[in-house]
């Protein structure tokens, strides 16, 4: 038995499932975040003292960083277009270079990471630190999620393009939905942590 | 030329024209960042530096759900969706303020 409504839209909502579907998920990945925002709200206000970020974490390297993701954020968005204008190997080549730009943020996190632990700086070491490695080491999992996601469309998933290309189309649109939440709550948290 | 010939080249400017528009919030959001780290290195006291950050993120984040998540010409459902949880979103950020009250209401 077929999906409904992956290709056709719903007449009282005027969208397809996957559409609502994936909206309704950042709904709560926007409480999450959220969340750990009002902790950190909480726990800075109560604070006597809370070092400046730039005191203690990498700004280049995080503004290396942010550029890569909001790169990535652009290529994601052209795989779509490459898409909608029919065009299957332009899209591999954008996909592909989201992908690469997922690995570059990560591996940019994990040298950050391992500095920091090279300096006997943990999470159990001050507040600052707890909630900073809390809210970056979430954003990397959602990374990496939105990164295992878009390699399946780029591989395996991709089949799909040849029997259905529209329902294809609307199912990478939902994956990058997913990736430009991810660049949206980097946006965030790299002010709020790094420089703040 | 076909009726359906028409709507593909329609569809394939339209697709032109988002394009363009998707370069242009890559440069915004590339320039915006670099003023977010250029503002940082004013050293400004701490509440305006943070209203200052926020405003910046406010307005790189409203780029990036307007353009690449098309919410600038989405249905009328999920703007409902956004608001239900914008309120809630905002509620749970204001629950630290709150707390400055402790106690108050009790006693």
């Amino acid at each position: 038995m077929d999906i409904p409504y992956t290709v056709e839209v719903r007449r009282d909502t005027g969208l397809t499932n996957g559409k609502i579907g994936i909206w309704l998920f950042l709904a709560s990945e926007v409480m999450l975040f959220g969340a750990l925002f009002a902790s950190y709200i909480l726990i800075r206000t109560g604070a006597e003292t809370w070092p400046r970020g730039d005191t203690i974490l990498n700004v280049p390297l995080a503004t290396f960083n942010t550029l890569v993701l909001i790169s990535s954020s652009v290529t994601m968005v052209m795989s779509w277009a490459s898409l909608k204008r029919g065009r299957f190997g332009t899209f591999r080549l954008y996909m592909g270079t989201t992908i690469l730009l997922g690995c570059v943020f990560l591996l940019v996190k994990y040298f950050e990471y391992s500095h920091k632990f090279e300096s006997g700086l943990y999470p159990s070491t001050n507040n600052f630190l707890a909630i900073y490695f809390t809210l970056t080491g979430l954003h990397m999992l959602h990374v990496f999620g939105g990164m295992v996601v878009n390699a399946y469309f780029w591989g395996p998933g991709s089949k799909l393009w040849k029997t259905n290309p529209e329902w294809f189309a609307n199912r990478v649109e939902h994956a990058g939905l997913f990736w430009h939440f991810v660049d949206l709550v980097w946006i965030f948290l790299f002010p709020t942590l790094y420089l703040l | 030329m076909t009726t359906d010939h028409a709507a593909d080249i329609d569809h394939a400017a339209d697709i032109d024209r988002h394009v363009r528009i998707y370069i242009t919030v890559f440069v915004a959001l590339m320039a915006l960042t670099i003023v977010t780290v250029a503002i940082s290195r004013f050293h400004l006291p701490v509440p305006m530096a943070i209203t200052v950050a926020m405003l910046v993120a406010t307005i790189k984040g409203s780029l990036v759900a307007c353009y690449f998540m098309h919410l600038i010409s989405e249905k009328k459902l999920i703007y409902a969706v956004l608001v239900l949880t914008g309120a809630f979103f905002l509620a749970l950020l204001a629950l630290p303020v709150l707390t400055v009250h402790d106690g108050y209401w009790i006693h």
